[in-house]
């Protein structure tokens, strides 16, 4: 009997068939030596090897299913729809707000793309209670895997579904006529800020979930973070026509750098308030802060 | 050539049935082989490999939500590769007390080892070291078996090499093969649960922890399921410690019982010496009556259990 990992008898068949391991032939006790590089393999496992693979490994599963389930980019598609095509086409007729040298619907439609991303990480959270609820949070957290990749793959899950967004607000915007940049690197870079933004605004929500630990609270909150966020920012009037003191609460939303940086990489004519390095700073340092933080609340889920 | 031997064995039960000639025997069984790791591991530290070393051992342990005491100075000792039963009415502290020996929840006081491991002090290592299977099924539905499975191996850190082997082999254990490719939506309880089992093997646990494992399965898949778990240790070596608050379960698995009454453990032992304390022919469901006063049915109606977890959710 084992009372390390366990290896031996039939069970050790696998790490002698690949060569790893030479079985004693005298029984079916394993090999000493052999045990020794199993264990040193799984518990030498550097943290951040465990970091990186454990995030991606989460992150694609949930690429997998919303591939095999694209219904759900489709439902999720109507909103920036209805912001673009009703919202957009009726305000770019008043022209009642300054965008400088671009029509309304260039300003709005990566204001658009950064709204859906802000609504969908926003609700991201719920998984978690979900998850919770389903006993599949507790498997996870049964596992070596640090609590930051957890979180971290969920975000970057997240940050998958925002891509998909993006998707379809290319095509949106196309079918409006909105000058789109093709150009590869201004596309990478959106994409690179969409996932950034959703990886950002979704360990928020999963850092509240974590908190207020049930779905009907966590709803209630939802609601009451997603307008205040989305209002005090860019995304449909610049930072120049508000009031001060809202100008003064859109400077640190940081929806508003994604908005900077959406705005200057995805159509034409788009100019950086901020400027791009100062938008991938804030994110950088809100997403870490935030995953250091929700790693400490996960634990909390499941007591 | 021990495994064959021990196929279908009791081996030791802790609290009056150490001095079983075949206890000592397993005993030392055990010894030898914990020997072979120490040489083989310089990693075998902080007591890991003392002498006697029991995969799972608590001492004192107690949780506390507010005023209520959930678990109330638990001390148990699970010997190396054998199935122990934490047996009890739904609110009797179980879950409560697996949450705390797979360094879910901090205990209030008292300690835990897993594998020599101090669940609060350690828990990473205590991780690497066990399996879990939750109450709930809780495959991901909209993934195939063998992507559920791939899923684990990745975050238990097997490496790459050995991820495919690993799995193709849970899966044969398991009896899944031939649903390896199939959406676990479309699975049965039974096979869910088994999947589930798969999941928590891969890397070779020390030590399974299993909450209710058939709770809700049919008497087939139970006993499917059970068959599974006494292969899993006796192929792997794994000591497994369950909660039940199914009597047959626990007599037929066990070879230990610890029988939890309003966050105590009230009794602990085989299943035979349990039974001989009480009377000569007596049943576990007597012993249970015996110890916990009532019986098992009767302690925790779901409301009541469903409010304990809403105000352990709400104070934890």
């Amino acid at each position: 009997m084992q009372a390390g990992f366990g290896i031996r008898g039939s069970g050790f068949a696998e790490e002698i068939s690949l060569g790893i391991c030479s079985a004693n032939p005298e029984s079916l006790t394993p090999n000493p030596a052999c045990i020794a590089i199993i264990d040193k393999r799984m518990t030498k496992d550097p943290i951040y090897r465990a970091f990186i693979r454990d995030t991606l490994a989460l992150a694609e599963v949930e690429l997998r299913k919303l591939a095999r389930d694209p219904v759900e980019i489709l439902t999720r598609a109507i909103q920036p729809a209805l912001w673009l095509l009703v919202f957009g086409q009726v305000m770019a007729r008043l022209k009642a707000i300054p965008t400088d040298n671009m029509t309304y619907l260039t300003f709005m439609a990566p204001g658009i793309l950064a709204q859906s991303v802000l609504f969908i990480a926003i609700f991201y959270g719920i998984n978690v209670i979900w998850e919770r609820d389903l006993g599949i949070l507790q498997k996870l957290m049964a596992t070596p895997a640090p609590r930051s990749a957890l979180v971290l793959g969920k975000a970057l899950s997240a940050g998958v579904r925002g891509t998909s967004q993006a998707v379809i607000i290319y095509l949106l915007a196309l079918m409006l006529g909105i000058p789109i940049r093709f150009q590869v690197g201004a596309i990478l870079g959106v994409v690179g800020f969409v996932l950034l933004g959703s990886a950002l605004f979704s360990t928020f929500s999963l850092a509240v979930a974590c908190v207020v630990k049930t779905r009907e609270r966590f709803m209630g909150i939802g609601q009451v973070l997603t307008m205040p966020l989305f209002f005090a920012s860019n995304a449909i009037y610049p930072l120049a026509i508000m009031p001060a003191w809202l100008r003064a609460l859109a400077r640190v939303n940081p929806l508003s750098y994604q908005v900077d940086a959406l705005r200057t990489l995805m159509v034409q004519g788009g100019q950086s308030m901020f400027g791009l390095g100062t938008d991938v700073a804030v994110h950088l340092v809100v997403l870490t802060v935030l995953v250091l933080l929700t790693a400490r609340l996960y634990p909390n889920v499941v007591r | 050539m021990r495994t064959a031997a021990q196929v279908g064995r009791k081996p030791a039960a802790i609290g009056g049935a150490r001095t079983e000639a075949g206890v000592i025997q397993s005993n030392e069984a055990m010894d030898t082989d914990r020997k072979t790791r120490t040489d083989s591991d310089a990693a075998a530290r902080d007591g890991a490999s003392a002498p006697n070393m029991s995969a799972v051992e608590a001492v004192g342990l107690t949780r506390r939500f507010g005023t209520l005491t959930a678990v109330d100075n638990l001390t148990l000792s699970v010997p190396a590769g054998s199935i122990f039963g934490l047996l009890g009415p739904n609110g009797a502290g179980k879950t409560t007390t697996i949450k705390m020996l797979t360094t879910m929840l901090p205990p209030s006081a008292g300690m835990a080892r897993v594998s020599g491991f101090d669940v609060v002090r350690q828990p990473v290592e205590v991780r690497r070291r066990m399996g879990y299977v939750s109450q709930m099924l809780s495959a991901d539905g909209a993934l195939t078996g063998y992507e559920n499975l791939l899923l684990f191996a990745r975050l238990y850190a097997i490496p790459r090499p050995l991820r495919r082997l690993r799995i193709l082999e849970a899966l044969e254990f398991m009896a899944l093969s031939e649903s390896q490719n199939v959406m676990v939506r479309n699975y049965s309880g039974g096979m869910i649960r088994r999947l589930e089992i798969a999941q928590s093997m891969l890397h070779r646990p020390a030590v399974l922890f299993l909450d209710e494992p058939t709770v809700g399965l049919d008497p087939v898949a139970r006993r499917a399921v059970w068959e599974h778990l006494r292969g899993l240790r006796d192929n792997f070596g794994a000591t497994i410690l369950m909660t039940t608050h199914d009597m047959e379960e626990a007599d037929e698995l066990s070879e230990t019982i610890a029988i939890m009454h309003l966050s105590r453990v009230v009794a602990i032992g085989s299943p035979e010496s349990l039974k001989a304390q009480v009377g000569p022919d007596a049943s576990l469901d007597d012993v249970f009556v015996h110890y916990a006063g009532g019986l098992i049915e009767q302690g925790g109606r779901y409301s009541d259990v469903a409010s304990l977890r809403r105000t352990v959710r709400r104070l934890g």
